[in-house]
């Protein structure tokens, strides 16, 4: 049933968007993709997840990166970060760095904490963009098979910090994140980020709101909850992220119990986080300059 | 060749499962005499698989004195149900906790016994927020399910830890099983899928995992005629979403709020109407993924894939299907065909 009129136009930009769009289409709804075990859908992430956040990281955030060539070319790796920003955007656009700098495009695997997969919605987002519970668990599962995972154990004691407290690490948890390193001997690449402090400005906590809603904490910031929807908009900070030099732990696999090699190790990591945000803050002088 | 086993007691035999394994086991040459216990009549259906099964009508309270008289080798126990239809959720909970307590009661007496396997399922690892994304089978429940069956398998896998305190030389063979499926399969869960409109839990798309009930079936078997002592998940390897699911079946979603489901659940469980109860709501909003590593290294066997499973269900049920997938690649074709048209003629005029 070839129709002479319709033909393909080989070469045609329009034509091949259409089509694959089309094809695209047709598979999300004959349900023809794949899912690995954690529900990570890299299709979807690639083709809508992806293309969103990335327009939010080149002309909202004017994002820029350093130390790409830390980052293992493959096999697993242990991505530690600063946490900070209210909502984790900085997890977000972490994975952009990682995917869209890596000459392999590799997908970063978030840890996230449990309240996540407790909202509906949020929770099948974060599974399909390749998240999952942090746990040691889970952890130590994706490391195992050689994925590239992003962790930050200052957890919601980072993202729900006052303004005041900016670019001040918190503390670092039980240091879970090493020793899920330790047992699986991958290395750790601490990256620091600069720029999602500002997005969100905490200046006031509303904590018997936060306790009904049992939420960790209940943000005002210049613009939420004033603003209503208005002020879910980010304001424009420019960004910068560097990953450092990794530290290998394979030779520290017998150490994975060791309660004092673990906060020696978390606190080595959580030092140079510190010291590559001070590097970065002089850099950028204007938190929303060019 | 001489019957390498004795007697093989099977429980449950009225029912799909324990009727094919008893079956299977008495067509096979290394099984002397298989026992088929059960309270009830099989159906004129099942009695037709059981050509070479002896029957023994046995309730709970005669399971002991029966055990104890066929001096039995072997004990496969299957006799658990997953829903509450008929009698309602006590007699449910009744048939599989104290009906299992008095099997392994008798067990523990049996002085011939050399092999116990059971059928569980990997409801026992609880439904959490907090759990780990893939079970292994020494994964402790964080949180004490909801749903009835996953509390009944909770309890009977603690009853058969007791059992291997006592009787460490009987070798314990536990079957964690994902929810089965297959074209031959009738569960919940399989009559939840063949309706053309299929309800969800708003926002929430869980990762479901399947078994083949043939590949149950070669797993028992293997339990039975082979020795693996320990606890075992079984499933499908891969994972399907729950989304995923139904538009492969070409079925329709219809994502419900979740607290009026958990009304709803509660409601038709008091009311004995319950074909969905909080063990599918459970699932629901949890998903489970299950590792089986240990499976398939102890036993060399691995079940068909998730996928591959669901597949076999599809084409059984095909018939009920709102949209298929050639429907879709045909309407794919119109609509590209469609636009080149467009832009044919719109190319032309403008030259």
């Amino acid at each position: 049933m070839n129709d002479p009129a319709v033909e393909d136009w080989p070469g045609d930009p329009w034509d091949q968007r259409v089509a694959s769009a089309l094809s695209f289409l047709r598979r999300r709804l004959s349900g023809q993709y794949e899912v690995d075990e954690f529900g990570f859908d890299p299709e979807l992430t690639d083709h809508v997840f992806y293309p969103v956040l990335r327009r939010l990281y080149h002309d909202w955030f004017r994002t820029e990166v350093f130390g790409l060539e830390n980052l293992p070319d493959d096999g697993a790796g242990l991505v530690v970060g600063n946490h900070s920003g209210t909502v984790a955007m900085d997890a977000l656009m972490l994975s952009i760095a990682v995917h869209d700098g890596h000459p392999k495009a590799r997908h970063l695997r978030l840890l996230g904490a449990d309240l996540v997969f407790r909202v509906p919605v949020l929770s099948e987002l974060t599974r399909k963009s390749g998240g999952t519970v942090a746990c040691n668990p889970d952890a130590e599962r994706l490391l195992s098979s050689g994925e590239l995972v992003g962790v930050f154990p200052e957890g919601f004691k980072g993202v729900g910090k006052h303004y005041r407290d900016r670019y001040k690490l918190q503390r670092f948890g039980r240091g879970g994140f090493v020793s899920a390193a330790l047992r699986t001997g991958t290395p750790i690449v601490p990256v620091a980020i600069v720029g999602a402090e500002e997005i969100y400005p905490i200046l006031g906590d509303l904590k018997p709101l936060a306790r009904l809603l049992k939420l960790p904490y209940f943000p005002v910031t210049p613009t939420f909850p004033w603003l209503g929807p208005l002020g879910l908009v980010p304001l424009p900070s420019k960004w910068l992220i560097e990953f450092c030099p990794p530290i290998p732990t394979a030779d520290l696999v017998d150490y994975a119990d060791d309660p004092m090699v673990i906060f020696n190790l978390a606190d080595q990591v959580r030092e140079t986080i510190q010291q590559t945000l001070h590097h970065l803050l002089e850099k950028r002088p204007d938190p929303f300059g060019r | 060749m001489t019957a390498a086993l004795g007697v093989v007691v099977v429980t449950g035999i009225s029912r799909y499962l324990g009727a094919h394994v008893a079956a299977r086991l008495a067509a096979d040459d290394r099984v002397g005499r298989v026992v088929g216990l059960d309270p009830n009549e099989p159906t004129a259906e099942i009695q037709r698989l059981l050509g070479g099964v002896e029957q023994v009508r046995a309730d709970a309270a005669s399971v002991p004195t029966v055990v104890a008289e066929l001096d039995a080798e072997v004990v496969v126990h299957l006799s658990l149900v997953t829903s509450p239809e008929p009698g309602g959720r006590a007699a449910m909970k009744e048939h599989n906790v104290i009906g299992t307590m008095q099997l392994l009661a008798a067990c523990q007496q049996a002085s011939h016994l050399r092999k116990l396997v059971m059928r569980s399922s990997t409801a026992a690892y609880g439904a959490s927020f907090r759990d780990p994304a893939v079970f292994t089978e020494d994964t402790e429940p964080r949180q004490v399910p909801r749903g009835g069956f996953a509390r009944d398998i909770l309890d009977v896998e603690g009853y058969l830890r007791g059992f291997r305190r006592r009787r460490p030389e009987v070798s314990a063979t536990v079957l964690r099983f994902a929810p089965f499926i297959g074209s031959t399969a009738d569960t919940t869960l399989t009559r939840y899928f063949a309706q053309p409109l299929v309800p969800t839990v708003l926002g929430r798309d869980p990762r479901l995992q399947f078994l083949h009930v043939d590949d149950a079936l070669e797993a028992l078997h293997r339990s039975v005629v082979e020795d693996h002592p320990g606890t075992y998940n079984v499933a499908g390897a891969g994972v399907l979403a729950l989304s995923q699911a139904i538009r492969r079946a070409g079925r329709l979603a219809v994502p419900v709020f979740e607290p009026g489901l958990s009304a709803a659940a509660t409601l038709a469980g008091g009311l004995r109407l319950g074909r969905y109860g909080l063990d599918q709501l459970d699932l629901f909003v949890h998903g489970r993924v299950v590792d089986t590593t240990r499976l398939v290294e102890e036993y060399g066997f691995e079940p068909r894939t998730t996928a591959a499973a669901f597949d076999d269900f599809i084409r059984r049920h095909a018939d009920r299907s709102l949209v298929t997938a050639d429907q879709l690649a045909t309407a794919e074709r119109a609509i590209l065909d469609g636009i080149r048209r467009v832009r044919a003629t719109a190319a032309k005029e403008s030259s």
